[in-house]
């Protein structure tokens, strides 16, 4: 169970750090602040999560310990989380609002499953989670929207950052191997076709989906083999817990 | 209506403190004045979201991440404010983005120094925006209406950042030899440049006394800077560290703390923008304003497809 409590907080947390990645950076002062809002909730859900996790693990375990002190191979996050802003590095909203789509439906469908747990503790981060992420579903699918449909530009950035991001969203839909048989991946798998085939299409921009593309799918990230953006992630997320050990912050 | 009616009927409502409001008539001067005011603010809100910024990815546990991120974007949303403010006395954001950009209006200088380590965090929260707040809590009562009810809203958010600045000095404070050498090399560095926040000393400032005079500003700058050593000569006992001015002492004969010169050479230096960080400051702002060129077209262009389709249905 704590495997599967890290996996979840890990995703939350790796998909927070990138997202402040943007804070003041934004194209415009109210999506600036929107992004840090999203940010802000992930790194809620990854402490409630580290939290949970670390009550079960005990030993002295705490959520910074959990997420500052564990390495590239420990982490159980998907791999569509760790890739940077953009691809190979920078930031790009079509990428960012890609990702942010991609992984809130996901997190919807999972979050919807999840609220039902039989674990009180489960049910409770989930509930919570809920609502946060229907609005990240809903503000990133207005930007699939905006930017597919806005300008010839926009259409065209929006269509690069799909094909760039696809490739990581099989893995959304395998099942973990410590996971506890609490989740139907089968059933977020067509919830989240159906989200993305919907939006793309009224976003008029095609779906790479189908076509023999299955066998192209990235994974990895369940079982700690990473790309190599998370260690430089990590390497950043945890220096000052590196440099200066056992110390109060 | 003649001028001068005009102007003794403002006067007479600045005497009484009564409100001004953006449809109320006002000298040009006065309304140049305060977009000037206004829109420096704002920029520097936006502005000094970067050297916090800089470390919000190197936060040194999700708690402190989670308030550093919550502190930057509280930033955002005075500059929100504040920018609706200068929006009432007739002009837009873009073109105060575009006076940010070209050099024409300033910022804070503070925000053209490094932040170096993690300390500056709750240097930044203790000193700048404790500076910050001396300067603020009387603009709350500043004569434009508009201005003054942004102010109210931001102070009450600034004493709370001003907190969570000194908490964090305290645990460092508390904590290694490491962690206190680091406290104190941040207030080292941060000490002069804060009490500069103030502005030039009032026999240097050329706008103090028309300001006064309309009740933008209440008290003057040397006055203000006096207060602001006062109160933090106090707090810093309680972090058992020191501030870096060997001429610092109380002196009881005015009942305030005496307080060694400033540089100010180094102060109109950074103004003119020689600072160690102007450059990439103002380059990180044109560049996220660049590169969100495209994305500003495309909700604007989308945004209007949407209302045609509206129409024709």
């Amino acid at each position: 169970m704590k495997e599967y409590l890290l996996h979840l907080a890990d995703d939350a947390l790796v998909m927070s750090q990138r997202l402040s990645e943007w804070t003041g950076h934004g194209p415009v002062l109210e999506q600036d602040i929107a992004l840090t809002n999203i940010a802000l909730d992930y790194l809620g859900q990854s402490r409630l999560l580290y939290q949970y996790a670390a009550s079960i693990i005990g030993d002295g375990a705490t959520e910074d310990s959990l997420a500052m002190l564990r390495l590239e191979h420990e982490f159980k996050n998907h791999l569509l989380v760790e890739l940077p802003n953009a691809l190979p590095a920078g930031r790009d909203w079509a990428f960012t609002v890609c990702k942010v789509f991609f992984f809130s439906a996901y997190q919807h469908a999972l979050m919807q499953q999840l609220q039902h747990n039989a674990d009180e503790e489960v049910r409770g981060i989930a509930a919570k989670s809920l609502k946060e992420v229907t609005y990240h579903l809903r503000w990133s699918r207005e930007w699939i929207l905006r930017l597919g449909d806005g300008t010839t530009e926009s259409h065209q950035r929006m269509q690069q950052a799909l094909q760039a991001c696809w490739p990581f969203t099989g893995e959304l839909f395998e099942v973990p191997p410590y996971e506890q048989g609490w989740v139907d991946y089968v059933a977020i798998k067509k919830t989240w076709m159906s989200e993305v085939q919907q939006t793309l299409a009224e976003a008029t921009i095609s779906s790479p989906a189908g076509g023999g593309r299955e066998g192209a799918f990235q994974t990895g990230g369940l079982h700690g083999r990473h790309t190599e953006y998370l260690g430089y992630l990590l390497a950043e997320m945890q220096y000052l817990q590196r440099a200066y050990p056992n110390s109060e912050w | 209506m003649a001028i001068a009616p005009l102007e003794a009927r403002f006067q007479e409502k600045i005497d009484r403190d009564i409100k001004i409001e953006p449809k109320d008539w006002m000298p040009p001067a006065y309304r140049q004045t305060l977009i000037r005011q206004i829109s420096q603010h704002a920029h520097s809100e936006i502005v000094g979201m970067l050297p916090e910024g800089n470390w919000i990815t190197r936060a040194p546990s999700l708690k402190r991440k989670a308030i550093l991120m919550a502190k930057v974007q509280d930033e955002a949303g005075h500059g929100l404010y504040l920018y609706s403010a200068a929006e009432t006395l007739g002009i837009s954001r873009d073109e105060m983005i575009t006076q940010l950009h070209t050099g024409k209006a300033k910022y804070s200088s503070i925000f053209n120094y490094p932040t170096l380590s993690w300390a500056d965090m709750g240097a930044i929260g203790w000193l700048v925006d404790g500076a910050a707040i001396m300067n603020q809590v009387p603009l709350c009562r500043t004569s434009y209406g508009p201005y003054s009810r942004a102010m109210i809203r931001v102070c009450k958010e600034e004493s709370f950042h001003q907190r969570q600045g000194f908490d964090t000095l305290l645990v460092l404070s508390k904590g290694t030899d490491a962690q206190k050498a680091m406290c104190q090399d941040a207030i080292n560095r941060w000490w002069w440049p804060s009490l500069m926040m103030f502005g030039p000393p009032d026999d240097e400032s050329p706008n103090t006394q028309q300001s006064m005079q309309w009740k933008i500003k209440r008290f003057t700058n040397d006055e203000l800077r006096q207060r602001f050593v006062d109160v933090i000569a106090e707090q810093i006992k309680l972090l058992g560290m020191t501030l870096p001015d060997p001429d610092l002492r109380w002196n009881e004969e005015r009942k305030h703390y005496d307080f060694g010169a400033i540089n100010w050479d180094e102060f109109w230096q950074v103004l003119k923008g020689n600072g160690p960080c102007n450059q990439q400051r103002l380059d990180a702002r044109r560049k996220a304003w660049d590169d969100g060129a495209w994305v500003r077209d495309a909700a604007k262009a989308y945004a209007n497809k949407v209302r045609l389709k509206k129409e024709v249905a």
